[in-house]
């Protein structure tokens, strides 16, 4: 059936089931690839998108749900936060194969728009559901670091 | 073994492999221009100036290297844009990189003879073409200024991209890029000497080219693909290995609103729909009755037994030296050991894909490709397709870890089959799920080794190892060129010679039967013989009251390179002995792979009764270091992927089956697992070598090492934390 998608700030219309993973509706028919399918179970958060403004799993949240709800996906943070983030990833070298760092700087904008100076321990708390293959750990904690001081100013 | 055996004999594996050329020059002249230029597309602005296959000058001063190796992570993007860099004394914020096509004559790699990435040797081969390929374009760049300036070439310097002559002219690359394209390519521009390197091995000086897309969503790969008419395809493939389609029912599936088509393919039974979910629903709605007459039923439970039992008989002799059995019968204590490594998934972050369209005109391929060579004809051949009709291009890849070096072009095939059995003139993107990858074979097999030794007087007296595992190229077409005398090198690489010196020496294989399709995995034969070696030296050690890294150096008379990092490491972690002084303990591990060294000290403590590593120290020699922060880069990332299989990751098989399904049982290191990792990099002025596997062998064995002096057993099977056999 049809479902009003609101995406980026723009109002999309879809025909598609009801049960369709927001993931797919966004990569298959709006055409926003750059968040990421890893698992398709909530156990890598490649697929990490904002759903009013909170970190979710796209690939298990039904299209059905998300009537009336503000969906922001990679192509369209912006902000201190997520620029601090995006500058502190390519200034450190963070990403290899690259392909679940959209997952990642979602979840670390997240991180640093709701504490301002994280510890390591929020780290691994905000970051853990998000699973880097390539192991880049190492550099997107110490961007996650990084990105706080800048914005501390 | 010697990483240069190697070398040669995947060489000889991939020559084989039906291909044609072996040894390729630096192509240079038109020729090679025409062929080159004309797959090219133009990133910033049309290419102006191609002096070579290899290197693009435009005129608004861009220079884009074609990379003939994949970057899914590695960096060969950056690192051959380095070499080219160098030699033109370009500035690096000029400098961009994509993939070359696929085309053997031009992009072969140096070490295997075709087109394809593996065996960290990227910037190995690269090292020579690259700088030349530079230096050429810097050549005819120089002379077409001189020309122009009516000045003696000698006399025009560059610096950051900027051709200068003391005269007063200056101008940047781009300006030349026309004129330059009229010259002759010089035959032999010379090469600088390496004191005057600017960008290589410089700190700070060169980031990567691909940071800021991956960072932001824009890195385009074979998932992300789309094009008008295009379906979307995942197969249902057989439960077990060696099964096959019985019949099937695909009434329902038909029904699945966005499902167009279901069709038996070679692999399996091939859904094509709209999108992704409706093709998951689709298979989901499939009623299959698959045919497992000749399917493999064994479990890892079985398989482990079997191989136990062939451990303790005698095996083909991979290497021996003095009398190992001999010492053994007479020592006063035998120590042994048994290790037992599971199978083991790559996982690649993002699972197996392709995109193929065809019509009868030809095809164009687009994926993340690692044998391009061997890739680009299966689908010319599934296609019947001559295959000079046929494009391939390769994408950035979501990791491989030697996933997608097939041996067996299982993935090409079938992308091929499914765009065959569709039709022409109709797109498909074929897309592995999670679970088509973890259930689908091509593991890092299962090994057993059976180790035996004895000690006296405060050293190693006799060394003897039994390996039991699968060879994946036994029953394969290469099987003739990789395995020698019943001897696969790759299964016993790191074991069947040892950087130490102890006098008497036997290492023996088994290479049972299982129909268990397997394959390289990152650091291939050291994934377990580097764990078995320095597991079972430490353990020989200890009970020789020797000290981890005195013990070792002093039998490394004959491996000064491996001794370095060792010595490195241990003044990196202020090596004072196991005991960290905190409560936590320290392992070490040095490993020789790839003609890579590496030494490796983690730190570590039990917490709830599992491994908490805190810290790794990594000392690394790879030669030339052509970029150190890639290298760093890549010491971490072989850590992480190394420690997270040692202590959670297995492939279990039941009665046959695979059991783990998705990340939730094929557990994988997350960040709170990772530890603080501090590398140095050894100064060398060797050749480089490469840095993509071999940071992952010594932390499995480092962190058993540490577990022993925390009272616990060197784990004998893995993975160390939640094993299921
Ligand atoms: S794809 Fe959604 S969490 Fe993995
Ligand atoms: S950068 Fe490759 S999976 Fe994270």
């Amino acid at each position: 059936m049809a479902h009003t998608l609101k995406v980026n700030g723009a109002t999309h219309s879809v025909d598609i089931d009801d049960d369709t993973p927001l993931l797919w509706a966004l990569r298959d028919n709006l055409g926003l690839t750059g968040t990421k399918f890893g698992c398709g179970v909530a156990q890598c958060g490649a697929c990490t998108v904002y759903v009013d403004g909170k970190p979710m799993r796209s690939c298990v949240t039904p299209v059905s749900t998300l009537e009336g709800r503000e969906v922001t996906t990679i192509e369209a943070i912006s902000g201190r936060e997520a620029d601090a983030v995006q500058k502190a990833w390519t200034a450190g070298d963070v990403p290899q194969c690259g392909y679940c760092q959209s997952g990642q700087v979602m979840s670390a904008v997240a991180l640093l728009k709701e504490i301002k100076k994280p510890t390591d321990r929020d780290i691994d708390l905000a970051m853990n559901g998000n699973i880097c293959r390539c192991a880049t750990y190492a550099r997107i904690r110490s961007a996650i670091h990084d990105a706080a001081r800048t914005l501390e100013g | 073994m010697t990483a240069h055996d190697i070398n040669l004999s995947r060489r000889s594996l991939l020559a084989g492999a039906g291909a044609l050329v072996i040894g390729v020059n630096l192509p240079r002249g038109a020729k090679a221009q025409s062929g080159a230029a004309q797959a090219f597309r133009p990133v910033g602005g049309a290419a102006a100036f191609a002096p070579n296959a290899f290197v693009r000058v435009a005129a608004d001063d861009s220079i884009t290297v074609l990379v003939k190796h994949i970057e899914f992570g590695q960096g060969p993007f950056t690192g051959l844009a380095t070499l080219v860099a160098e030699e033109m004394d370009a500035d690096w914020s000029q400098m961009r990189a994509e993939h070359s096509p696929a085309d053997v004559k031009l992009y072969a790699n140096l070490a295997f003879g075709v087109q394809g990435t593996g065996g960290s040797t990227a910037i190995a081969n690269s090292w020579e073409q690259m700088r030349k390929a530079g230096a050429t374009a810097r050549a005819m760049l120089v002379q077409a200024a001189a020309d122009a300036w009516k000045v003696p070439a000698a006399e025009i310097t560059i610096e950051k991209g900027v051709m200068k002559h003391a005269s007063g002219k200056q101008s940047g690359f781009g300006a030349f890029a026309e004129a330059a394209s009229k010259l002759q390519a010089p035959a032999d521009a010379p090469l600088k000497q390496a004191a005057n390197y600017r960008l290589i091995g410089k700190e700070g000086v060169v980031k990567r080219l691909d940071s800021a897309d991956k960072s932001r969503g824009k890195a385009q790969f074979a998932i992300d693909i789309s094009a008008p008419n295009m379906l979307t395809v995942v197969v249902a493939r057989p439960p077990r290995f060696g099964g096959k389609v019985g019949s099937f029912d695909a009434s329902a599936a038909l029904k699945v609103k966005g499902v167009v088509d279901v069709k038996e393919i070679g692999s399996g039974i091939a859904v094509f729909a709209t999108g992704m979910w409706p093709a998951i629903k689709g298979r989901e709605a499939l009623k299959v009755t698959w045919d497992e007459s000749a399917a493999e039923k064994r479990g890892s439970r079985e398989l482990i037994a079997e191989y136990r039992a062939l451990s303790r008989t005698p095996g083909k002799s991979a290497g021996k030296h003095g009398d190992a059995e001999a010492v053994l019968a007479k020592a006063e204590k035998v120590i042994e050991a048994e290790y037992v490594f599971p199978f083991l998934a790559h996982a690649p972050m993002e699972p197996l894909d392709g995109y193929l369209e065809w019509n009868a005109q030809g095809a164009l391929a687009r994926f993340g490709s690692q044998f391009q060579t061997t890739e680009h004809q299966t689908i010319a051949t599934i296609l019947g397709l001559p295959p000079e009709k046929v494009q391939l291009e390769t994408m950035l890849a979501g990791g491989s870890f030697g996933r997608r070096a097939q041996v067996s072009q299982h993935l090409a095939a079938e992308l091929a089959m499914c765009a065959k059995a569709i039709g022409p003139n109709r797109p498909v993107k074929l897309v592995w799920t999670r679970e088509d990858d973890l259930a689908g074979g091509y593991y890092r097999p299962l090994f057993l080794h059976r180790m035996r030794g004895a000690v006296k007087d405060g050293k190693i007296t006799a060394w003897s190892n039994s390996i039991v595992g699968q060879s994946f190229f036994l029953g394969t077409p290469f099987e003739a060129m990789t395995v020698k005398d019943g001897i696969d090198a790759v299964m016993v690489e790191g074991a069947a010679e040892l950087p130490y010196e102890i006098a008497d020496f036997a290492c023996e294989v088994h290479v049972p039967k299982v129909g268990v399709p397997t394959l390289w995995w990152r650091s291939v034969g050291h994934t377990h013989t580097a764990y078995a070696v320095e597991a079972f030296v430490d353990e020989l050690l200890q009970a020789a009251g020797q000290d981890p890294v005195a013990g070792r150096l002093a039998m490394m008379g004959k491996e000064p390179r491996l001794a370095g990092v060792l010595k490195a490491v241990a003044e990196l972690a202020q090596w004072k002995g196991p005991d960290a002084g905190n409560g936590r303990m320290r392992g070490v591990a040095a490993v020789e792979s790839f003609g890579s060294f590496v030494a490796q000290i983690a730190e570590v403590s039990l917490e709830g009764g599992e491994p908490k590593v805190h810290k790794v120290w990594c000392a690394v020699d790879c030669g030339v270091a052509v970029n150190p922060d890639i290298v760093r880069a890549q010491m971490e990332g072989g850590i992480g992927f190394g420690l997270g299989h040692a202590l959670y990751g297995e492939i279990t098989l039941d009665a046959g089956r695979p059991v783990q399904a998705n990340f939730d049982t094929y557990r994988s290191l997350r960040i709170h697992e990772m530890p603080a990792v501090e590398v140095t990099i050894v100064t060398s002025t060797e050749k480089p070598t490469g840095v993509g596997e071999p940071g992952v062998p010594p932390i499995g064995p480092a962190v058993a090492n540490a577990l022993a002096r925390l009272g616990q057993m060197r784990p004998r099977q893995l993975p160390m934390v939640g094993g299921t056999v």
